[in-house]
């Protein structure tokens, strides 16, 4: 398998050594251009993702999705997002101006920085901690605040309605997303994503098939608290159109919409990438324990298989989208409160006492 | 540099009517005159404002249906790219007004015109928006919503078929690829100053 | 049917009106019909029903004051007559005694004048439009007589002190149009809600009264566009029952197919928009996929997609296509795996049925008081249905099943649309064989005249009684013409149906209670 830290063993030395720079001109411009890549891979996704959604809805519906911007409509995004970044921008009056103009840039801080998190390939995780989960969490609550002072910055009734429900629910499924989580770090015993990932490298040890009942469990309600945390259908609620018009952006035009759009789509990666992480394997392919098939599946790169599965549940999470009602605020807090918590914590003794006894895959 | 000609894909130039009204306002920007630089940078702009038009759905009565039957399964203008249609006037592109716009509503049509950012076009669909349609009879309706707004494309019809929306569409897009966006803007005609006052001996 | 009215004195108006509904059973408010009488004075005319006999009887209430007219209300004994009493104030200017809310409800606040009466000056000139906001009081007024027989106010507020007002409307997703609800919240709890109506009231009724009877076929299309076809039956029938026009049997075939598909069509955008205000879009599509079909078979004999201007006094404006009866019958064919389609995507949906069951509840007594017709009143257990109830066409002849339900909420009344779709393929695979020949169309004098008395007639529309009112003194013209809008009982029940909800019920029940603002608004 390819390991992306020979490139990067390799540029490190390249800088330090044969070009002699010191420590801190080589960390920054290391820094400068993973951050340069960061942006990058979020700004490509984030079309990817929404002429994805596009095209996927459109099939689903009978319909064909965008078509005559580019061949087969590949253009489609671009032109959006040419006609966002100077579309007119401007406040509006009696708003908290300084609340106003912050929240997008919180939101997308809180979506970029758990992007970062991805493990791309093999050695290519960006950011790599020893409580990189638990880290992980951390930083995706930031959106919350973004969400919030959104909709109470933005001096508009439908806003505040739906800052109160974002505020709500996302609080509430992070209880479920992080006891799921650490349900896997049960079992694999690290908070570090690349030891995550390398404890899913035996025959089917992918953490859905190492920790068989309560990894299914926990994989299943980490995408639905996964799916309400990043905002998106059946728990739209914060946006819900039909209801609350646009929601907490009710007041944003131009760029600063084009933050919170982007930053839908990339929290929908996140969810996707992260579960894919911690419950299917990261990059790591399936093993089945047969010398030749491993083998082959080794010769797949680590990124493929990623975004391969990362894409797969983020088409599961569009399918959902376009095919389930809203749910009612009261509604959602009660699956959350009254089902998918209890579940999660039952499920968390459970794996422990399965963890405790040896009873997973070996 | 030269403004091209509007290109619309699988519809020839000539087909379009009332290129007249284009031509009059490309011959306005000529007289300006534009350098090569400005004038590549606005058509990039400007191919992505056209690809992009997302409609406020702001519909008041049977036009709307048909507004509603232009973005589902069989006429889908999702393929052109105007498929987001965003509630919230900020966040939009166009009004497609559809619909009759009554003495009551000609306050709020107003505000959510103001509310929308620029760049923003207005398509009057349907007779009643266009003029007050059957209702121009009527005390309460507004005899046409260019009295309040200005108009961009009018889309004629009782209601118009949603071809006729797409073609009216069309024409939108076709309006806008020919815009100005570096010095100042030019989709809007000017009013003739028109002198009221004039004193009674002013032929003599 | 031609009115008889019984006249009351005012003193002993409420009384009366009391005895019919406590006595006589008359219970069901079908409308109000504020008249200008001329010389009589300015009245009202009232349409009773009695649900048990489906008897139907009218009340005249004259009040020959026309500078400070009064009528008691009878808002107490009908709960429907709060929003009609409201709207005979908005046009006649006639002040309800005892009326709790007596604001315009049509009409800007500022508006000067009322604009049905005979002598309004309905000239460009004095009816010019302002763009500045509508001055909106936040109180209200309710009128009584002191000891002296004088009109005395009463202001009473309308909003307390901590209330967290929110507009639903006029310019959002969910209403459906430009309907306004203006919404006094707690938290996500709703404690009461305004309807205002009017941002598409276009004077139809006012309109109609310059037009020649051919002329003012021309607008019921435009009222309610989903039931376009229905509108215009009401309104040939009554003309045709005052000239006792006689229709042949291939026109009541047409009339009773056309009605049909025109409620599939109707039905099948209310599934969508149910639906899309839910957020589940591509149900939403496979609704308006299937409408395209019903349209393309409506278009190909009419001609149009939502106004079909098909049905004219004395028949239809042309034969029907020599294809029609095919198309039908592979209409029918198409549409029957369809509901399963429906019942799959959506309808067995958990979410759906969290979000439909139990919310919104109408009780039997309350949809019957409001005179919530059609599926809303259904959804209740009322059998309303007025094909059954007064069969015109072919209605008395085919076999469907009048579909109710018994909880009235929002899940009753969504299955009461989706049982009726079938019902009403039902009943034009009945009728699509038989078509029997004969003439379209029965040729009317050039200039039509209708003698001179007062009509009520009534056909079943997509979402209600959608009944026409004509009062004619024998000219080419009618003195007066009212339609019963079918969403306007459903839009003053909202408040009742809503108290305690949280906001999102009232898309729910917004959705189902389907209605058409240019209906309501005329």
């Amino acid at each position: 398998m390819f390991d992306f830290s020979i490139v990067t063993t390799w540029f490190d030395s390249l800088l330090r050594e044969t070009l002699g720079l010191g420590d801190f001109l080589s960390i920054l411009i290391e820094c400068v251009l993973v951050g340069v890549f960061i942006l990058a891979a979020y700004a490509m996704l984030a079309i990817v993702l929404i002429f994805m959604e596009r095209k996927v809805c459109a099939y689903f519906q009978c319909r064909l999705g965008p078509m005559r911007v580019g061949p087969w409509g590949v253009f489609q995004v671009f032109a959006d997002v040419l006609k966002m970044l100077q579309k007119e921008i401007f406040f509006v009056d009696k708003a908290d101006k300084l609340l106003y103009l912050v929240a997008p840039f919180l939101v997308l801080i809180a979506s970029v920085g758990t992007f970062s998190f991805m493990p791309w390939n093999k050695g290519a995780g960006i950011l790599d901690f020893n409580v990189g989960i638990f880290l992980l969490t951390a930083i995706s609550s930031i959106g919350v605040v973004g969400v919030f002072l959104a909709g109470w910055g933005s001096n508009n009734k439908y806003s505040v309605v739906s800052a109160m429900r974002g505020a709500v629910q996302m609080i509430s499924y992070e209880m479920s997303l992080c006891l799921c989580l650490i349900t896997a770090v049960v079992l694999t015993g690290t908070m570090q994503i690349s030891g995550i990932v390398e404890a899913q490298s035996g025959p089917f040890g992918w953490l859905v098939f190492q920790g068989h009942i309560p990894a299914i469990i926990a994989f299943i309600v980490f995408l639905v608290a996964g799916n309400a945390e990043a905002n998106r259908g059946p728990f739209d609620l914060p946006e819900a159109e039909s209801e609350l018009t646009a929601g907490y952006h009710t007041e944003y035009s131009g760029m600063g919409f084009g933050f919170f759009y982007l930053a839908e789509y990339l929290n929908m990666f996140v969810i996707a990438g992260v579960a894919t992480t911690v419950f299917l394997g990261g990059w790591m392919p399936i093993h089945i324990g047969v010398a030749g098939v491993d083998s082959f599946m080794d010769c797949i790169p680590g990124i493929v298989w990623f975004l391969g599965k990362a894409f797969l549940l983020v088409w599961v999470l569009l399918w959902i989208r376009w095919s389930f009602p809203r749910l009612r605020i009261d509604q959602i807090l009660k699956l959350e409160w009254k089902y998918l918590m209890p579940l999660s914590l039952i499920n968390l003794v459970l794996m422990t006492v399965i963890v405790a006894l040896g009873w997973y895959i070996k | 540099m030269e403004v091209r000609k509007p290109h619309i894909k699988s519809i020839p130039y000539a087909e379009f009517k009332d290129n007249e009204s284009l031509e009059k306002i490309v011959n306005e920007l000529h007289e300006g005159g534009v350098d090569v630089f400005v004038g590549s940078l606005d058509q990039a702009i400007n191919w992505g404002r056209s690809n992009s038009l997302w409609s406020l759905t702001f519909a008041t009565s049977c036009c709307g249906i048909e507004f509603m039957a232009v973005g589902c399964a069989r006429y889908d203008f999702a393929r052109f790219g105007f498929e987001v249609t965003r509630n919230s006037p900020r966040q939009a592109d166009l009004i497609m007004c559809a619909g009759t716009i009554t003495h009551k509503m000609a306050p709020v049509l107003k505000r959510l015109y103001d509310e929308m950012a620029e760049p923003k076009y207005v398509v009057a669909v349907g007779g009643c928006a266009i003029s007050g349609g059957p209702f121009k009879g009527s005390y309460h309706v507004v005899k046409g919503i260019e009295e309040i707004i200005p108009v961009d494309v009018f889309v004629p019809g009782c209601p118009p078929r949603p071809e006729a929306i797409l073609y009216g569409m069309m024409q939108l897009q076709r309006k806008v690829k020919i815009e100005k966006f570096f010095g100042g803007r030019n989709r809007k005609e000017k009013k003739p100053v028109v002198v009221t006052n004039v004193p009674e001996d002013f032929n003599k | 049917m031609k009115l008889e009215n019984i006249q009351f004195e005012l003193n002993v108006f409420a009384a009366e009106m009391a005895k019919l509904k406590n006595e006589k059973h008359f219970d069901f408010l079908v409308t109000i019909v504020g008249e200008d009488f001329g010389e009589e004075g300015l009245g009202c005319i009232y349409i009773l029903e009695n649900t048990k006999t489906h008897e139907r009887m009218s009340v005249k209430a004259v009040n020959a004051d026309r500078n400070e007219p009064y009528i008691p209300t009878v808002m107490h004994l009908w709960k429907s007559a709060e929003i009609l009493e409201r709207e005979v104030y908005d046009f006649f200017g006639i002040k309800f005694l005892g009326h709790k809310d007596m604001r315009r409800i049509y009409l800007r606040s500022d508006f000067e004048g009322y604009p049905f009466r005979k002598d309004y000056d309905m000239s460009a000139d004095n009816n010019r439009y302002v763009l500045t906001d509508d001055p909106e009081p936040d109180y209200t007024f309710e009128y009584n007589l002191d000891k002296d027989g004088r009109l005395v106010a009463t202001k009473r507020p309308l909003f307390g002190d901590e209330d967290y007002v929110i507009n639903i409307g006029p310019q959002h997703p969910a209403t459906h149009g430009v309907l306004r609800l203006q919404t006094v919240l707690d938290g996500e709890t709703i404690k009461k809600i305004y309807p205002h109506c009017g941002y598409i009231h276009r004077g139809i009724e006012k309109m109609c009264e310059s037009y020649t009877y051919p002329q003012t076929l021309a607008l019921t299309d435009r009222m309610d566009y989903l039931s376009a076809m229905m509108n215009r039956h009401a309104l040939c029938s009554v003309i045709e029952e005052a000239m006792g026009v006689e229709i042949t049997d291939r026109i009541k075939y047409i009339r009773t197919i056309m009605d049909e598909l025109q409620r599939l069509d109707s039905h099948l955008l209310f599934y969508g928009c149910c639906a899309q205000d839910l957020g589940a879009l591509t149900a939403f599509i496979y609704g308006m996929r299937d409408r395209e079909q019903v349209l393309n078979v409506m278009e190909e004999t009419t001609g149009g997609r939502l106004i079909q201007n098909y049905y004219r006094i004395g028949g239809c404006q042309a034969d029907i296509d020599p294809n029609f009866v095919q198309n039908v019958k592979k209409l029918c064919a198409y549409m029957k795996p369809m509901f399963k389609e429906y019942r799959d995507i959506f309808t067995g949906n958990v979410i759906l049925q969290n979000r439909f069951k139990n919310v919104g509840r109408l009780s039997m007594e309350d949809a019957i008081s409001y005179g919530c017709t059609g599926g809303t009143g259904r959804a209740a257990g009322w059998h309303n249905d007025v094909r059954k109830n007064h069969p015109y066409d072919m209605y008395g002849k085919v076999d469907f099943d009048e579909i109710t339900y018994q909880n009235g909420d929002c899940f009753d009344r969504y299955m009461v649309r989706m049982d009726e779709m079938e019902q009403s393929i039902r009943i034009i695979e009945q009728l699509i064989d038989n078509i029997p020949a004969g003439d379209f169309y029965i040729k009317q004098k050039p200039i039509i005249r209708v003698p001179e008395g007062q009509w009520y007639t009534s056909c079943e529309g997509s979402r209600g009684e959608i009944g026409v009112y004509l009062d004619s003194k024998g000219d080419k013209s009618p003195y007066r013409l009212k339609f019963r809008p079918m969403g306007l009982p459903l839009v003053s029940a909202l408040d009742d149906l809503l108290r305690g909800e949280k906001i999102a019920d009232l898309i729910a029940v917004g959705a189902t209670l389907d209605y058409v603002i240019p209906d309501i608004d005329r």
